[in-house]
């Protein structure tokens, strides 16, 4: 007999409250062994993929590659200010690029402002799926193969990557507009054009600000490590100091991203709050 | 300026108050944002015959995703992209729990200071350091293969989860808290019931949303050795194959939307 | 003069808000519009300046029929109508001076409007009007630091800037105090009589409706109910409109307020 409430009757004819009643305790640990039993299985297949002797061996590698890594070549700092440069570049031109392009998917997407619902919105949305999934590196990989290795590789696949994710934040702050300001600047008589830049361009700038800030930040990361398939920036030279297993250098290059990471992070975060 | 009358105003010409009110600041930023965009835009040295000829390519590229190929090299897509969510699901759900701890001792309201900047510590660390530089370590370390990938993604995931968790903590509502405190509860019974049942619906959601994420990273990790769907992509594409490239990333696209739409199904579900 | 035919509304629903409402309104006329929420006051206001599409009838603007414009007629059209809303409805990170030149919007092009090029003519009134609702020093502010009676004073001036020959007003006090919705209600009709304007003012305060207006129309369920003078407003009147209730209270109330 299945109890319908938290409190039933025990078979000593007391009231007993429990939390939850009989099947959703029953449902609550079948999903639970569900889980535990995937994540066993899969646990397994990497199990099985492993070749441990190397894993056990790690810390004694992982010693080996510290040891050889200190102190960082800082001499090398010289071959890398093109570099960081282009790095910055390619992250700085390649959001405006990608903003460019995601305002109007973004208008053509929100389902206040497109055009058709039935037609133009799903190929909007298309686009911000396609471009969104794929990550920036897997853009830079298919870019160097079509227009060959160099910064304008890496620059328009930063683009492409941030089309979809700047839309796509975008349209979802045009769908939240005050609906009110709009029906207030269309009673004026004013044309489309216009109730877009009256109406609804001020209520979307903040969000809009702050999204390119925000994609900015994040596209510093992904563009220094561009240059692993060979689409320029910073990338580029901790490439071949991999291959040349110089260590004193990737630990300088390393160290170099992680300042420049923090200085954008430290960065975007000012302006945000400057704006906000 | 305050007590101008309409007599004053009349005949005025009325411009819009500039967001930056001092002249020479705003003209200055201007020239700098001009100059730089010229700058930028010229280090960027384009090989337009490599590009022109790209285009063909470019243009096969596309074709092959009319008609892509799904078979000729089904095995190793297989088997790329079983191991890509085997990654993905191992690494989250470690990720997951690792995070707990972190995001707990991250947020300044319940930790103690010196944990605090440990877990602070380790967050920073986890977030400023791209995924493909993790796994370059991680394979470097652990060799090839999938361990090295589930290693990558759970340090990355613990950077996400735990900083959103911590941040959320310190947000929650202070009475509720603190009326579980003040029935004499321990810490565990106090983080049980006056912490958990506020934090829990976004965990889980946050969660959702790094799985998602999780999987999208997954597809690079092959390109440096470290397991999944990327390396058969990467040979693909050196290989010029476009019409197989095409097939896995239809693959991806299609699992990440799926993955959404199953994770918003949860999240609405959860709230 | 407004004519409305036969004017219908039903939503996609198959909520009936507006069942073949006929209605005149003489040039200069200011008229109030109570009823019940949901009775189709919101509606009816929309349908009038094509906001909402009604489904059948005709809205007629001195000789025009604006049910039958297409979009650049529906735009020109527009611009006669002034429409102040409930909450203002002002864009509020823009600056006053720029919602109020928001009204010129029908009659500037794009570039000008862009760029906030408004002809001076348009500047000059836009600074009159400020001065007329006592708002001149707060041109330069941005709408969404004043106050809610001030807000809707912008309103107010935005809608008159269109130099219209109506004025289309939805709830004007439905979120300010009762000394801030009077003097609001004061502001409108003084600015009617002035210019004078027809409105149609939407309004569910009763008693401040009888202070101010020359004409009132009750409306249930999308039907009229009743229409004529303020003071022909009775208990059985409002019993009709709104449902069993003592109404004493706010009749009396009222004719003492026009008394003092």
């Amino acid at each position: 007999m299945g109890a319908i409430m938290p409190v039933s009757t025990n078979t000593a004819g007391k009231k007993v409250w429990q939390l939850r009643n009989r099947n959703e305790t029953l449902t609550r640990w079948f999903c639970f062994l569900v889980l535990v039993a995937t994540f066993m299985w899969c646990w397994k297949y990497i199990s099985d993929a492993t070749t441990w002797f190397f894993v056990w061996d790690a810390p004694n590698i992982a010693a080996d590659i510290g040891s050889r890594a200190f102190p960082p070549r800082w001499s090398y700092m010289d071959k890398l200010w093109g570099p960081i440069w282009d790095t910055l570049n390619i992250a700085t031109i390649g959001t405006v690029l990608a903003l460019i392009i995601a305002v109007p998917v973004a208008f053509l997407a929100a389902r206040n402002t497109t055009p058709s619902t039935l037609f133009i919105r799903p190929i909007a949305l298309l686009i911000i799926v396609s471009t969104r999934s794929i990550n920036s590196l897997i853009w830079a990989l298919l870019l160097v193969a079509i227009i060959g290795p160099g910064t304008f590789a890496g620059l328009i696949a930063i683009a492409i990557r941030s089309i979809g994710f700047c839309a796509k934040l975008l349209y979802e702050a045009i769908e939240e507009i005050d609906h009110k300001q709009v029906e207030a600047i269309t009673a004026t008589g004013a044309s489309r054009m216009q109730i877009m830049i009256y109406a609804i361009a001020p209520q979307i700038l903040p969000a809009f600000a702050g999204i390119s800030v925000f994609r900015w930040d994040i596209n510093i990361r992904e563009s220094t490590v561009l240059g692993l398939v060979g689409a320029g920036g910073i990338g580029l030279q901790l490439q071949s100091s991999l291959n040349t297993l110089a260590w004193p250098q990737v630990t300088l290059i390393l160290t170099v991203i992680l300042v420049a990471v923090v200085i954008g992070e430290w960065v975007s975060a000012k302006v945000r709050g400057a704006i906000i | 300026m305050s007590a101008a009358t309409l007599e004053a105003r009349l005949g005025q010409r009325w411009r819009k108050p500039p967001f930056i009110r001092n002249n020479l600041l705003r003209w200055a930023m201007a020239a700098g944002v001009f100059a730089y965009l010229i700058l930028a835009i010229g280090s960027f040295d384009v090989n337009w015959a490599r590009v022109n000829e790209g285009l063909v390519r470019g243009w096969l590229f596309i074709k092959a995703f009319m008609s892509p190929d799904f078979l000729s090299r089904s095995i190793e897509i297989r088997e790329g992209m079983l191991e890509s969510v085997i990654i993905t699901i191992t690494s989250t759900v470690v990720g997951v729990l690792i995070s707990i701890p972190i995001g707990l001792g991250a947020a300044r309201n319940i930790a103690p200071l010196p944990v605090y900047l440990i877990c602070r510590g380790i967050i920073t660390l986890s977030r400023a350091l791209n995924e493909i530089i993790v796994a370059i370590l991680m394979v470097a370390i652990f060799g090839f293969g999938p361990l090295a990938g589930f290693i990558t993604l759970s340090f990355a995931t613990i950077g996400f989860l735990s900083k959103l968790l911590a941040e959320d903590i310190e947000d929650m509502d202070k009475a509720q808290a603190e009326a579980i405190r003040a029935t004499g509860s321990s810490w565990m019974q106090w983080i049980n019931y006056g912490v958990q049942p506020q934090v829990m619906p976004r965990l889980i959601g946050l969660s959702m949303y790094r799985l998602d994420i999780n999987f999208r990273e997954s597809a690079i990790l092959g390109l440096v050795g470290a397991g999944g769907i990327g390396a058969t992509l990467n040979t693909a594409f050196d290989r010029y194959e476009f019409d197989t490239a095409a097939a896995i990333l239809i693959i991806i696209i299609v699992t990440v939307m799926v993955l959404e739409y199953l994770s918003g199904f949860i999240r609405a579900w959860v709230q | 003069m407004l004519k409305l035919e036969k004017l219908t509304k039903t939503y996609p629903t198959g909520d009936q808000a507006l069942r073949a409402v006929d209605m005149v309104v003489p040039n200069g006329q200011v008229l109030a519009l109570i009823g019940p929420s949901g009775a189709g006051k919101s509606t009816l206001i929309r349908c009038i300046n094509r906001l909402v599409a009604p489904t059948s009838g005709k809205v007629i603007l001195n000789d025009l029929d604006i049910t039958a414009l297409g979009s650049g007629g529906l735009r020109r059209a527009r611009r006669t109508m002034g429409m102040i809303f409930q909450e203002y409805a002002l864009v509020e990170r823009l600056t006053v001076m720029e919602n109020v030149l928001s009204g010129r919007l029908g009659y500037v092009g794009f570039w000008r409007s862009l760029t906030r090029r408004y002809p001076q003519s348009d500047i000059d009134e836009a600074f009159r009007l400020l001065d007329r609702v006592g708002l001149l020093d707060m041109a330069d502010k941005r709408a969404d630091e004043l106050s809610g009676g001030q807000r809707q004073r912008v309103g107010i001036a935005r809608a008159l800037i269109q130099n219209p020959e109506l004025l289309l007003v939805d709830e004007p006090t439905a979120s300010l105090d009762p000394k801030t919705s009077r003097q609001i209600m004061r502001l409108i009709c003084e600015l009617c009589r002035e210019r004078g304007l027809a409105a149609v003012i939407n309004i569910h305060d009763v008693a401040l409706a009888q202070m101010f207006v020359q004409r009132v129309v009750g409306l249930k369920s999308g039907e009229i109910q009743f229409d004529g003078a303020p003071g022909e407003m009775s208990e059985e009147v409002l019993t009709r409109i709104y449902g069993e209730e003592d109404w004493k209270a706010t009749i009396a109330k009222a004719e003492d307020e026009v008394v003092a």
